[in-house]
């Protein structure tokens, strides 16, 4: 079987509809991971334990199940509960909610690894806790932690075929259709595989360039 | 002035089963340069920790300047700490500000000093350190002895009326410890803060000190004017403890 190139030109601009359905969805479940992962951190630090464990239990049973049963979860469970999302909504927020757990797991190990010495000298002068998170704290782990974060934007993006399963038309979604109606499978598919490549490159370039500038404005570098 | 500024009644701490202080009672006046020695785990960093509240007794009652630490409620804890600063043996500087924004980030958004009145505040204290040239550096382009002066500077940018040095040159090598140790000197002579510290620089502590405690398990089991302490100390424990310190020298 020769590799038509008129019919991989034909299926491009169906892929790029669903890449740009894919694109969406990280822009809504990437800030959402990052924002929700920050906020799963305090409780699980908290000294009370009856904050502390449920937190910790939802985040591992979250962390240890597999996107695809958590996306049934919210697509086909919740509207018998009457929350009725739509299917882009639904996988948004399913990779949102899945990432966070893992976020949180890396901001939580980035605040760990600032010293002790550091809070001891925020104390020392007084500072407020506000303060002590915002100028000390937060400064210091964020350049640890913005690698493994970069790392799971191209984790979240590769994920993003799995809403197919939820009816999101996405770049996969879309090659299988292509492939349906020309039999040729070969190309879509193909096609498919070079735009996740090409998305996955650049969300790479991006990740370091943000890692680069963070540390050279922090004089970290 | 000849009232307690500071004082320890009954105080005790244990980490586990090991006694860090035991029954501690002891004062200090306004203004008084006050060395604690001793050997290692005898308790001496615990006590600027409590007063510095990162640590609390597990019984007894501390008192900075009439007003109660432990128990007492965070209005009355950031009262005190308001009044005291401590300088680390890691020096502690933080690694992302620059030396100007370690000194004048506490005064600004603590005290609410205005920033160019914090910058000027700043510069002075530099020079009394000796290190007005690296203003703008980052304190991984410093060396260690350079960070500890920025971190002196710093704790005295606060204006405490208390200052607690816990072993500041414990990890310097010789020569950069005394330059550190020379900064303190000018500091203890131009400024009248009541000053608590750790030390094992004898010669540091007979130059500064009004009084120097001997602290053994937990207990002070010597206490008197650095000359008498250290040249002619009485109890056996602390001549044992000066000749160790003085061989190690």
């Amino acid at each position: 079987m020769n590799f038509d190139w008129n019919v991989a030109w034909h299926s491009v601009p169906a892929l790029l509809d669903g890449l740009l359905t894919a694109l969406l969805s990280i822009a809504i479940g990437y800030p959402l991971a990052i924002a929700l992962g920050l906020l799963l951190v305090f409780p699980q630090r908290s000294a009370r334990p009856w904050i502390r464990i449920p937190v910790r239990v939802v985040v591992e049973f979250i962390r240890s199940t597999p996107l695809l049963v958590q996306l049934f979860f919210l697509f086909y469970v919740l509207p018998a509960f009457g929350v009725e999302l739509s299917a882009f909504a639904t996988g948004a927020i399913g990779l949102g909610l899945h990432y966070a757990t893992y976020t949180s797991e890396v901001f939580r190990a980035g605040i760990e690894s600032v010293p002790t010495g550091q809070w001891d000298a925020a104390t020392a002068l007084n500072l407020s806790t506000t303060r002590t998170w915002w100028s000390v704290v937060l400064p210091q782990a964020i350049p640890k932690v913005l690698p493994p974060l970069g790392n799971y934007a191209i984790a979240m993006f590769k994920d993003t075929p799995q809403l197919t399963a939820i009816t999101v038309l996405e770049v996969l979604s879309a090659a299988r259709a292509e492939g349906a109606q020309t039999f040729r499978y070969l190309e879509a598919i193909t096609m498919a595989g070079l735009l996740y490549l090409l998305v996955s490159l650049v969300l790479a370039w991006l990740a370091r360039r943000v890692e680069q500038r963070y540390a050279t404005t922090r004089g970290i570098a | 002035m000849t009232e307690d500024f500071i004082t320890f009644r009954n105080v005790s701490k244990r980490f586990g089963k090991n006694v860090v202080l035991d029954d501690l009672c002891f004062s200090v006046r306004e203004r008084q340069r006050i060395t604690l020695i001793g050997p290692s785990g005898s308790g001496k960093t615990t006590i600027l920790r409590m007063l510095m509240t990162l640590m609390r007794p597990d019984s007894g009652l501390i008192t900075v300047g009439g007003d109660q630490l432990f128990p007492a409620d965070e209005q009355q804890v950031a009262r005190v700490r308001r009044r005291m600063t401590m300088v680390f043996q890691q020096y502690n500087l933080f690694p992302n500000m620059n030396v100007l924004r370690n000194i004048t980030m506490a005064p600004m958004k603590v005290l609410g000093v205005p920033e160019d009145e914090a910058v000027d505040r700043a510069r002075k204290l530099l020079e009394l350190v000796g290190l007005t040239a690296k203003l703008s550096h980052y304190p991984s382009q410093l060396s260690g002895g350079q960070q500890q002066r920025v971190a002196i500077a710093r704790a005295l940018a606060m204006q405490p009326d208390v200052l607690l040095l816990d072993e500041v040159t414990a990890a310097l090598d010789p020569e950069l410890a005394a330059e550190v140790l020379d900064v303190l000197r000018d500091v203890a002579d131009s400024l009248d803060v009541t000053m608590l510290c750790v030390t094992h620089a004898m010669r540091f502590a007979r130059d500064i000190s009004d009084q120097v405690l001997m602290f053994c398990t937990g207990k002070i089991i010597e206490s008197g004017p650095p000359e008498q302490i250290l040249e002619a100390p009485q109890h056996e424990r602390t001549q044992r403890f000066l000749r160790s310190v003085l061989e190690e020298v």
